[in-house]
């Protein structure tokens, strides 16, 4: 695959990947490419026209206020909102250079991975619930669950706090701990995006450095699209953010071009806390 | 409003009543100490009803046990006539019903409640679980009937082919009669069935979303989701259910009674009529003369009251040995 150009980030339908365009950055290949995509629930269409491109191993993050669609975009990606009945997509999605949509939809969700915005561990132990995912591939032998289960739990900078009480409960952990505990989960079956759905709204500060710490870690493992309402913490772990209004996406661009100089009113309305 | 009750000086606390005691009309108005009353009573009276139940059949059991002592249990001679009693036939046929009872309904009524909870749409789902709770209010007489009308016949066609490949082993063989511990057991599967699905279907809808869906981002089958975090996540409720219908199945009467074949034996083969606690004693209460008998009777009450104590001790325990399995892995 290509690389491609940072002005066609939100341009997908007119991708031209320009092999001697030279421009101030090449961008990896794209991991998603999203073009003309257009959802609906019922009658109500929550997703107009959306274009764009999640860079593979960067962090993207989209932002904008609730209802307007950045939840909804983040669960078509894994195919979530198929289970939701009365939901419709249109548009092309590419996940690589693939159709989303020519995966069975239980192994794409191996391949994106996702944490929701409730920590939500199973009822079982800590080490069952990172094993959960394992176990359901035959392909992955027994003996090797135990040390995955560690590889992911260390990569979730969890080990040390839950080494010594592995068998037990993992509700018996902190909230912050549970929800990097979903993480090591979700890390586990080692995919190629982690899709988080406001993963801190739900913690505390201390739980959300540590998590954005970690997103940090595992950033060179796999590409990271987190929607989130906290405008700092978008500044904090993106690289690129795309800001949505309404069912659309108004701006995307690298972070700090969003932060510091939007081009578009709007954005620069919500960066700044005039509304929303 | 939130500065309603500070205190300034123009208006300190005094004037604004806060020292002044309520009356007793004021504290009930205010629901409080009513609620507290009335949910104590409630409590209270269930706790009054089992110790004035227990001590009623200990009491007006004491000829019996005095004759017969421990000795009553295992023995399974019942011989009215001559004043020798004994609970066994009637303590195995019990037992014995009941889990076969469970064992016929316990995969049925689940597999139905997965469907009707996960798979069924929703309209269909409530539907059938409108009609399915119809079943649990039809009368037991009725279900009684079904039995003498309907399956006794039927297993009169079946049995013999049944038993013609399988009489040999013990608990199959035997002339078949169309009343038996299996007939009555089938009856009692199917009264105890709604129960198990109903209760189920509704702890299995209330798994939280979030659970399936964590389970879904795992890349889990629609099957994975069910059977790895839907039921183990409502395992108690389902287990309350199958508690339920054991208690239901232990203490039914007339259902039992009319296809059970009321004799008062002991056999290996399920095929075999017997006899049940419930049903003996509603047969011959009303016709046991002399003290003897009829303390006998009420004597079998408190087995069956040990009997159901017994299997709900059990039931909780393997509850909590099973709460203590999963967290250790």
């Amino acid at each position: 695959m290509r690389p491609f150009d940072l002005s066609q980030l939100s341009k997908a339908h007119d991708v031209r990947f320009a092999e001697d365009d030279p421009t101030d950055e090449k961008l990896p290949w794209p991991q998603f490419t999203v073009a003309d995509l257009n959802f609906y629930y019922g009658s109500h269409q929550a997703l107009k026209g959306i274009n764009l491109i999640v860079p593979n191993k960067r962090v993207m993050a989209f932002i904008g206020p609730s209802g307007c669609g950045k939840t909804t975009l983040l669960r078509t990606l894994n195919r979530m909102n198929e289970t939701v009945p009365g939901t419709r997509v249109e548009g092309s999605i590419r996940l690589g250079d693939k159709d989303l949509f020519s995966f069975p939809a239980t192994r794409l969700r191996r391949v994106v991975g996702m944490v929701f915005q409730k920590p939500s561990p199973f009822p079982k132990s800590i080490f069952d619930n990172v094993a959960y995912g394992l176990r359901l591939d035959p392909a992955i032998r027994r003996n090797e669950i135990a040390d995955r289960v560690e590889k992911s739990l260390r990569r979730a900078a969890l080990w040390d706090e839950v080494k010594d009480k592995l068998h037990q409960s993992a509700n018996g952990i902190s909230g912050g701990q549970q929800q990097r505990l979903c993480i090591a989960r979700a890390l586990a079956v080692e995919p190629e995006v982690l899709l988080l759905d406001e993963p801190c709204s739900a913690l505390d500060p201390i739980s959300t450095a540590k998590i954005e710490d970690l997103l940090f870690e595992i950033k060179n493992l796999c590409t990271i699209v987190i929607v989130t309402h906290n405008m700092l913490q978008a500044a904090r772990v993106a690289d690129y953010v795309g800001f949505f209004l309404n069912g659309e996406l108004i701006e995307l661009n690298r972070a700090k071009q969003i932060f510091q100089n939007p081009e578009n009113q709007q954005t620069q309305d919500y960066v700044t806390g005039r509304f929303g | 409003m939130a500065n309603a009750v500070l205190a300034t000086p123009e208006a300190p606390f005094e004037s604004r009543g806060l020292d002044k005691k309520q009356t007793l009309w004021e504290r009930l108005r205010k629901g409080d100490e009513v609620a507290h009353l009335i949910t104590l009573a409630g409590g209270w009276s269930i706790l009054v009803i089992t110790v004035l139940l227990v001590q009623h059949l200990w009491v007006f059991s004491r000829l019996s046990r005095h004759a017969f002592g421990w000795h009553f249990l295992v023995d399974s001679t019942w011989d009215p006539v001559n004043g020798h009693f004994g609970a066994w036939p009637f303590v195995y046929g019990t037992v014995v019903t009941s889990l076969l009872a469970l064992a016929i309904s316990i995969p049925i009524g689940i597999g139905s409640a997965i469907f009707l909870a996960e798979l069924a749409p929703r309209k269909l789902s409530n539907g059938l679980t409108f009609l399915i709770e119809l079943l649990a209010a039809v009368p037991s007489v009725i279900y009684g009937l079904i039995g003498i009308f309907l399956l006794i016949p039927f297993l009169f066609d079946v049995v013999p082919y049944f038993q013609r490949f399988f009489g040999w082993i013990p608990i199959f063989n035997g002339t078949f009669y169309g009343v038996s511990y299996f007939s009555a057991s089938i009856v009692l599967s199917i009264m105890v069935v709604p129960f198990i699905i109903s209760i189920s279907r509704e702890v299995l809808i209330a798994v939280p979303v979030s659970q399936r869906e964590a389970m879904m981002a795992l890349g889990a089958t629609k099957w994975d989701v069910t059977w790895r975090a839907v039921v183990p996540y409502a395992r108690q409720g389902i287990m309350g259910s199958i508690f339920l219908s054991l208690a239901r199945a232990l203490g039914e009467t007339m259902a039992v009674t009319m296809v059970i074949g009321n004799v008062a034996q002991v056999s290996t083969s399920l095929m075999a009529p017997g006899y049940t606690i419930a049903a003996v004693i509603a047969n011959e209460f009303t016709e046991a003369t002399g003290d003897l008998y009829l303390h006998a009777l009420i004597e079998l009450g408190l087995v069956l009251f040990v009997v159901t104590m017994i299997f709900n001790a059990l039931a909780r325990l393997l509850m909590l040995t099973m709460k203590g399995h999963e967290v250790v892995g």
